[in-house]
């Protein structure tokens, strides 16, 4: 299958501090590919660039053969850029916490207008995350740490995304539930037909779930293979996986 | 009269004014929800809609007999006092606010104090400065209910208040643009992740915030005549009702209303404050808060679970 996502020599800046510099990659629809990389490598401002949310300093980024960012605001605005599909699960989930799981849900679905249709996702993702149904009146607020990141991913899938980006999904969680987190996406890739792009300090797990993988160092792309190979590649096991 | 009942006509009088406070007080918590900034212009929006509902009054009405007539006139020029209002408040937000989002957080806070100026010396330009008296649009002989006293115009006060609040919190919780407001209040770039167009509910918040405030200044109208300057004092009282339930909160804002209404109308004869001195009460009110909870009745603790 073709190319959905392609980042073109992208940089990005905070003042006078390079984020990224001259980072091109691109995701395959169908595929789930990894992006890994330490604390501070520059991960996570990479996807919010993807979704508008960072400005681009030169480079461009084109989903579905649609020139989407651009530098000096030339490019979409983030809620235009969700509605060609690109749902973004952030790192730290960032749920409405004061509104409860369905109104979550809700928000999530906002760009589908048909009610029935809204209804027949919700009661998807109460299949798929059961303790989202026993909780669905509840305010987020009251979520565990596992159940906001089922919750955030579930409010992704509403709108039915072609490209579901994932921030640290594993982030601050228990490995049996992060086990169950990456079983979920890939299910998500495999049933649903959703291309991912996930960012993850959990190499090993990371790798494993991905077809393909980048490795991300200061702001640059320094290695890319098919995740079994980087999972071999020497540089990655001493910097990432600690053997 | 036994001072209990002269308690009771107290509280009466204070749930009045404070129904008016509460409409005002909306616009104030709404903005402040999404943009953490205070609409000081808020007060003066309500001067606007005391005026053009009162000339649409007029114009509808001449010198008819209060009657079936004029109470539907009266509902007509509030309807379009909110339609003129909300679109009033949408350019003042685009043309004065929307430019300084990113700018320091004093400059759009400057620019509000001076819309306000511009809205109420152009009303005295327009219209001069002498005070009118909004009419009654019914009859208003005083309604005898045991030993206290209530006129029908404070019950159409609070009927419509109470009424406008209820549709408020329809909206905001059982329609998709209410909860895309209450969203984008919670975690504005999250929403626009949401596909929300967060510049789209800013201006359905100053919209549906100044419609209120056409409400509130017609109802104030009946007390405080209409006058360029009369939203000054009434706009920062309710924008003390306001931080009193805790600004950024909508039933916050409903409740600190009425409870300032009601302190207002029992504290100053309790404390037998003279008459010209009773915003005392409100002030006075306004530092306690800050200093004993700053957050207000309903406001929410800042710090998030990390």
């Amino acid at each position: 299958m073709g190319e959905i996502l392609k980042i073109d020599g992208i940089s990005v800046s905070y003042g006078s501090i390079r984020a990224l510099t001259d980072v091109s990659m691109n995701v395959n629809e169908g595929d789930i590919v990894a992006l890994i990389g330490a604390n501070g490598a520059g991960k996570s401002t990479l996807l919010k660039a993807i979704v508008g949310l960072e400005p681009l300093k030169s480079g461009s980024i084109s989903f579905a053969g649609e020139t989407i960012c651009q530098p000096k605001h030339h490019g979409l605005t983030t809620d235009l850029i969700a509605r060609r599909g690109i749902a973004l699960v952030p790192e730290g989930r960032h749920v409405f916490a004061d509104m409860t799981v369905e109104e979550n849900l809700d928000m999530g679905a906002f760009m589908v207008r048909d009610q029935s249709l809204i209804e027949k996702r919700k009661e998807e993702m109460y299949d798929f995350f059961p303790i989202l149904g026993a909780r669905r009146k509840q305010k987020t607020r009251s979520l565990s740490g596992g159940e906001q990141q089922m919750m955030a991913i579930a409010r992704a899938l509403m709108s039915s995304p072609r490209l579901l980006l994932l921030d640290e999904p594993g982030l601050g969680l228990a490995p049996l539930i992060v086990q169950d987190i990456f079983s979920k996406i890939r299910i998500i890739n495999e049933e649903n037909k959703v291309t991912v792009f996930l960012v993850e300090q959990n190499a090993r797990l990371a790798l494993r779930t991905s077809g393909y993988g980048y490795v991300l160092e200061n702001g640059r792309i320094v290695l890319s293979d098919n995740g079994e190979a980087l999972l071999r590649n020497e540089r990655v096991q001493k910097a990432y996986l600690g053997a | 009269m036994s001072t209990l009942t002269l308690y009771m006509q107290y509280i009466v009088n204070g749930l009045t004014l404070g129904a008016i406070y509460s409409l005002i007080a909306l616009g104030y918590t709404m903005v402040y929800g999404i943009l953490k900034f205070i609409n000081f212009a808020h007060g003066d929006i309500l001067m606007v809609g005391a005026f053009i509902g009162l000339l649409v009054y007029t114009a509808l009405t001449g010198d008819a007999a209060p009657g079936a007539w004029t109470l539907s006139a009266f509902f007509i020029a509030m309807l379009v006092s909110m339609i003129a209002c909300a679109i009033l408040g949408m350019l003042i937000e685009r043309i004065a606010y929307k430019p300084l989002r990113n700018a320091n957080r004093l400059a759009p806070l400057l620019s509000a104090i001076g819309v306000s100026f511009i809205l109420s010396n152009g009303a005295a330009w327009i219209f001069g400065t002498q005070s009118r008296r909004f009419p009654y649009p019914f009859e208003n002989d005083p309604i005898h209910i045991g030993s206290i006293t209530i006129t029908p115009h404070q019950i159409v006060v609070i009927v419509v208040s109470v009424a406008m609040m209820l549709l408020l919190t329809f909206f905001v919780n059982r329609t998709r643009m209410g909860k895309a407001m209450r969203a984008t209040s919670l975690d504005q770039s999250t929403s626009q992740l949401m596909g929300i167009n967060v510049n789209r509910v800013i201006s359905l918040t100053f919209a549906i915030g100044s419609a209120l405030a056409a409400v509130g200044g017609i109802l104030a109208a009946f007390d405080f005549r209409v006058y360029p300057s009369m939203g000054t004092m009434t706009g920062l009282k309710a924008f003390v009702a306001a931080v009193i339930g805790g600004i950024g909160n909508i039933q916050g804002a409903m409740i600190g209303g009425v409870l300032l209404g009601i302190l207002e109308a029992v504290g100053a004869p309790l404390l037998h404050i003279p008459n010209g001195m009773k915003d005392t009460v409100a002030f006075a009110v306004l530092i306690i808060v800050l200093l004993v909870k700053p957050d207000g009745i309903l406001g929410k603790n800042e710090r998030e679970k990390v």
